[in-house]
């Protein structure tokens, strides 16, 4: 394959576009998609990374004024990909699975937080981390939003993606990490207040 | 709502990493491959974009993405030399 500069990269991959340089990247992308996709998906590996090769390289083309140059193109290229790659793996694997799953109990109790109990605990561990298991309860109740604690949970607990999540609170990611962000803020201030220990002194209660 | 000890303990483990000012998912992104570059360099990342690396740290998604594009450089090495 030519080695090019990032400067040649953009040359070449603009107005008229180089059949040689899309060839090279399209070849480099499809690499990199497969070695990263690999142990992510069983079946189909060539067709789909075929696919959002195709798609990553339009998207490349149409954005590449933005490139900043803080990298090497071809990183900048592969680093599009990936996000293409990523962000569809995600929706498929996530489409019918709703949020509610993951916040309500078999008796549709949705709200009220209760941490389940370390069975391996000694007593005085156990007596120790119940305070501070109660505290963090009241506060998930009493001091996150609804849709603090829907996110929080579903991420944490439930393993669902945050496009996933944004996209069935209707927001999109990064208003999600904001209210993720002022959520932890929110928990960290009161908890340590509450419980008159650091952060790091309660994790250190839950360590082995 | 049930919360297992698990989950837990990443609350209280994101409750360690929280600062005042983090970065979102966007601007993480639009450093990723600077950040990816300066790793694969033998330089420190963290150093010059601590923020980044705070947001990797806490990210999951942004996380994964991230070891994605450090498999896909990793194996384009022999193209590029």
């Amino acid at each position: 394959m030519k080695q090019r500069s990032n400067t040649e990269w953009i040359e070449s991959l603009s107005d008229p576009v180089s059949d040689e340089a899309l060839s090279d990247l399209r070849t480099l992308l499809l690499r990199g998609l497969r070695a990263s996709l690999s142990n992510r998906i069983s079946t189909d590996l060539d067709s789909i990374t075929e696919d959002f090769a195709q798609e990553a390289l339009l998207k490349i083309l149409n954005n590449i004024q933005t490139f900043r140059g803080e990298s090497k193109f071809t990183t900048w290229a592969q680093k599009i990909a990936i996000h293409v790659a990523f962000t569809e793996l995600r929706r498929r694997r996530w489409k019918d699975i709703s949020l509610q799953e993951f916040i309500e109990t078999p008796e549709g109790e949705e709200y009220t937080p209760i941490i389940l109990k370390d069975p391996d605990s000694s007593p005085e561990q156990e007596a120790t981390q119940s305070d501070i298991m109660g505290v963090v309860e009241e506060l998930i109740e009493n001091e996150l939003t609804e849709r603090q604690r829907t996110a929080m949970i579903a991420i944490l607990q439930g393993g669902m993606p945050m496009d996933e999540v944004a996209r069935q609170l209707g927001t999109n990611r990064n208003a999600l990490y904001k209210l993720l962000h002022d959520a932890r803020k929110r928990l960290q201030v009161r908890l340590e207040e509450k419980a008159g220990l650091t952060v790091h002194e309660i994790l250190t209660l839950f360590e082995r | 709502m049930k919360i297992d000890l698990a989950t837990f303990k990443k609350i209280l483990l994101s409750l360690t990493i929280t600062y005042e000012e983090e970065i979102d998912c966007q601007e993480c992104y639009q450093h990723m491959d600077q950040f990816a570059d300066m790793l694969r360099e033998g330089e420190d990342p963290a150093k010059v974009l601590p923020l980044v690396k705070h947001h990797l740290d806490l990210c999951r998604d942004c996380n994964e993405e991230f070891e994605a594009l450090s498999d896909a450089l990793a194996a384009c090495d022999d193209l590029e030399a």
